[in-house]
């Protein structure tokens, strides 16, 4: 005779999920030189600042290259790169040409998609898992994406005549970094525009094997330039006079630096910053494909993503289900080495971002906030965080305010929409919002109403070249991908 | 049977996101199943056999030869461990019984005119206890699908809840024939009723429909036996029937189960695979891990 038990009182039990036996993939098929010196003008130079750093698996803390520091001096010669190769070849060039060289970069990216997988892997902490099935499919997608439009731009604009900016300057952040590559330089290049690339001091060694595909590729000489370095060198791309375009993805704080920096140049910009994307769960969603979806929204990438879903907004009445389903759900995500192919969470991206979450954790349990963690074992080096949930939340809670950039889920209840839509508005960030409902009114209503860039309806974190991307508020201004990530590089005549 | 004032209203819609369902049961294939984690795994599926012949032509020796097969999977790799249970048709429960006495392998008869199910309640129990009386250990029944799809969600509730009281102390199967119900939303509603009219096991598949088991189809029935589970503390077992041929495919499902209901369902008293070719296929993986060399199809036995 079975009778109704109580939710707390029983509870699956999911410690053998994590016993699979070791399945690693290789770091032999992937070559990575021990020092790389910076592309400029279709070669690989030795900086100018005669200075080198060195980038290191956060998985491991092992060192694994050294990467070369531009200085202004790097920076000039590299626009003045872009400017020569923009006047005199890229330009007049006819669009179908154009489109062949940036179908050859996709197409070298698939070939070479395994290394790029185990690369992005060692240098970034991502699971392979992820790098193989997400950044680097979706990196060659979206070049084949922007390939198509390079002579079709009259298409995209009817009536219109259009024309290149010129030089664009692009600093890209470490949590997608080939992705994030791709979805600068493809739209730059299509639309005819030169560019100089700079990905972040953690992350740089995608973009250099992606530099040594463009050389590959025969891109023309100074067509594309990547240079490394930290926030000196991106603020020398940013002030330098001859750049006619800066495209930055990044956090709030530098990307107020960059529009104050820019503020009566005639320099154009899009910024895509932070986020505090709100996921609300009504009680007629399908439980179980939003308690998944939720999971993807803050965990993948291990939270690393500025449109994660991080704070969670669940109606009243499937409270209590939707919390013990997400809880089980976390005891079966295995954190662990990212080159392990059953990994679902791996290495924080580095040291100092670590601490910033750990700072939140503190934060969260200070304002009184109940805290939840997986029970997984962790790796003893490298950086690591457990999956961490947050009950009992206040709106005016720093985690629930703020952005935390890691595997953390602020969650609070709501009783009606209204009520949901509000708190869900009510934040500096207006970048991205997930609304799980089986009823389709009720989510069109919710979509008009919230002030978010992209909005997920019964799904999260989907990305397509075709979509555009983007937010609002201090989320950033401008829009990535589809026809609209065209309009971000030209001049409308 | 379940205190009534516990039933769900069976006339309210479940939600199942079809994407969603399908995307979170890829996800279970893209674990790597290596070394003694796959061996491990591949023991288990081999003891989780229902090994299955629902023939019009079979007879007596056919059901004896494969129930030597169910006790003597390949017999020059030793440790092997005997499938769950053979699964017949009622006039065959007795051989079957007989041959397979003492071996711990159950007896699982189909019953309630399978695989279609079109037959009055009456015949349908007699059909079910003349299973039982001749020692069918468990009891694979078909619910009335016509009925369910016109929204008699009462005859069918009451239909299970007739048949497993006429099960006695056999195991109740509630074969839902996915197949037919097409949505998730209705193989969600199928095996919440099955589960609260009394079913042991809520099953996938007759085998004789096309689609028979899919990994979706079967995930949503494992999230409803989790629901159920904590609503009410007891565990419901589950069989996919059809369409698992291939020993990967086998790990993924358990990966599924192992991944959504836990460790306490990893065993065959909990999950079983409705099966007849998958057999041979782990045997051959088997002999793979152990020899290093792919064999030749014909060192296994087609019983």
């Amino acid at each position: 005779m079975a009778k109704l038990v109580k939710n707390n009182t029983i509870k699956l039990k999911f410690d053998s999920v994590k016993n699979f036996a070791p399945a690693p993939e290789s770091k032999k098929a992937a070559k990575i030189d021990p020092q790389y010196d910076l592309f400029i003008n279709g070669k690989f130079e030795r900086p100018m600042s005669k200075k080198y750093f060195s980038t290191i698996n956060p998985a491991t803390e092992e060192k694994l290259s050294m990467i070369a520091e531009a200085n202004t001096a790097d920076v000039n010669k590299a626009v003045k790169a872009a400017r020569t190769a923009y006047d005199k070849t890229w330009k007049k060039m006819p669009t179908a040409e154009r489109a062949k060289y940036i179908y050859r970069i996709a197409r070298m990216i698939q070939e070479r998609a395994r290394e790029f997988a185990i690369i992005e892997t060692l240098d970034g902490g991502k699971p392979i898992r992820e790098s193989r099935d997400f950044d680097v499919p979706t990196a060659a997608n979206h070049f084949f994406y922007y390939a198509g439009w390079a002579d079709k731009l009259e298409y995209a604009f009817p009536n219109r005549k259009t024309t290149p900016l010129g030089v664009a300057g692009q600093i890209i952040p470490w949590n997608f970094p080939l992705l994030m590559a791709a979805w600068k330089i493809a739209p730059a290049l299509a639309c005819g525009n030169t560019v100089v690339l700079k990905p972040a001091e953690n992350t740089s060694l995608t973009a250099l094997k992606l530099a040594e595909i463009i050389q590959e590729a025969d891109v023309p000489p100074g067509v594309v330039n990547i240079i490394t370095g930290a926030g000196v060198t991106g603020a020398a791309i940013v002030n330098h006079a001859d750049i006619n375009k800066i495209a930055f993805t990044g956090s709030t704080d530098v990307g107020k630096i960059i529009q104050r920096a820019i503020a009566g140049t005639n320099k154009k910009a899009t910024l895509e910053l932070g986020g505090k994307a709100a996921n609300i769960i009504f009680e007629d969603a399908p439980l179980d494909q939003a308690v998944e979806g939720v999971i993807n929204g803050i965990f993948f990438n291990q939270g690393h993503v500025c449109c994660a879903g991080s704070r969670l907004y669940v109606q009243e009445s499937v409270f209590n289900e939707v919390v013990r389903k997400l809880k089980d759900r976390l005891e079966t995500l295995i954190v662990g080495d990212p080159m392990d192919k059953n990994t679902d969470i791996g290495a924080i991206n580095s040291k100092a971002q670590l601490d910033i979450i750990n700072k939140y954790i503190k934060i969260g349990l200070q304002e009184g906030a109940e805290m939840y963690q997986s029970s997984c074992a962790m790796p003893k080096k490298g950086f690591y965080c457990r999956p961490t949930l947050f009950t009992n939340v206040a709106q005016s809670n720093r985690i629930a305010q703020e952005e935390i950039f890691g595997p953390v889920l602020a969650i609070q209840s709501f009783r009606t929409d209204d009520e949901v839509i509000e708190k869900a508005n009510n934040t500096a960030y207006g970048l991205s919002a997930g609304v799980w409902s089986d009823k389709g009114s009720k989510i069109f209503n919710l979509t008009s109403k919230l002030r978010a860039g992209v909005i997920w309806a019964n799904t999260f974190n989907k990305f397509d070249p075709t979509s555009p991307f983007g937010g609002y508020k201090e989320s950033g201004y401008g829009r990535e991908g589809g026809l609209h990530g065209l309009s971000a590089y030209i001049n409308l005549v | 049977m379940i205190s009534t004032k516990i039933i769900p209203d069976f006339l309210l819609p479940p939600h199942i996101d079809q994407v969603g369902i399908e995307e979170r049961s890829s996800r279970f294939t893209k674990r790597s199943i290596k070394n003694e984690t796959k061996l491990n795994g591949l023991m288990l599926a081999l003891n989780m056999i229902d090994l299955t012949t629902l023939e019009g032509k079979d007879t007596d020796g056919k059901v004896k030869q494969l129930c030597y097969k169910a006790i003597h999977l390949h017999d020059v790799y030793p440790g092997l461990p005997t499938v769950a249970a053979i699964c017949v048709y009622p006039s065959m429960v007795k051989i079957a019984k007989k041959a397979l006495e003492g071996s711990g392998v159950k007896v699982a008869s189909v019953a309630t005119a399978f695989p279609s199910g079109q037959a009055t309640r009456d015949i349908k129990i007699r059909d079910t206890k003349y299973a039982v009386q001749h020692g069918a250990d468990e009891v694979d029944m078909v619910i009335s699908r016509g009925k369910f799809l016109q929204g008699e969600y009462n005859y069918v509730f009451d239909e299970i809840a007739a048949i497993k009281e006429a099960c006695g102390k056999a195991r109740l199967k509630v074969i839902l024939e996915t197949g037919e119900l097409v949505t998730y939303d209705k193989v969600r509603k199928a095996s919440d009723i099955a589960m609260y009219a009394g079913a042991d096991f809520i099953k996938t598949s007759t085998g004789k429909i096309s689609p028979a088991a899919t990994m979706p189809i079967t995930l949503v029935m494992l999230e409803a036996i989790r629901d159920f589970y904590y609503k009410t503390g007891k565990k419901i077992a589950m069989k996919p029937a059809g369409g698992i041929g291939k020993s990967k495919l086998a790990l993924h499902y358990l990966v599924m189960l192992n991944e959504t209901l836990g460790e306490d369902w990893m065993s065959n008293e909990w999950f079983r695979f409705g099966a007849s070719s998958l057999a041979n296929d782990i045997l051959m993986q088997l002999m793979k891990q152990k020899t290093g060399i792919y064999q030749n199809a014909n060192y296994f036995s087609i019983d």
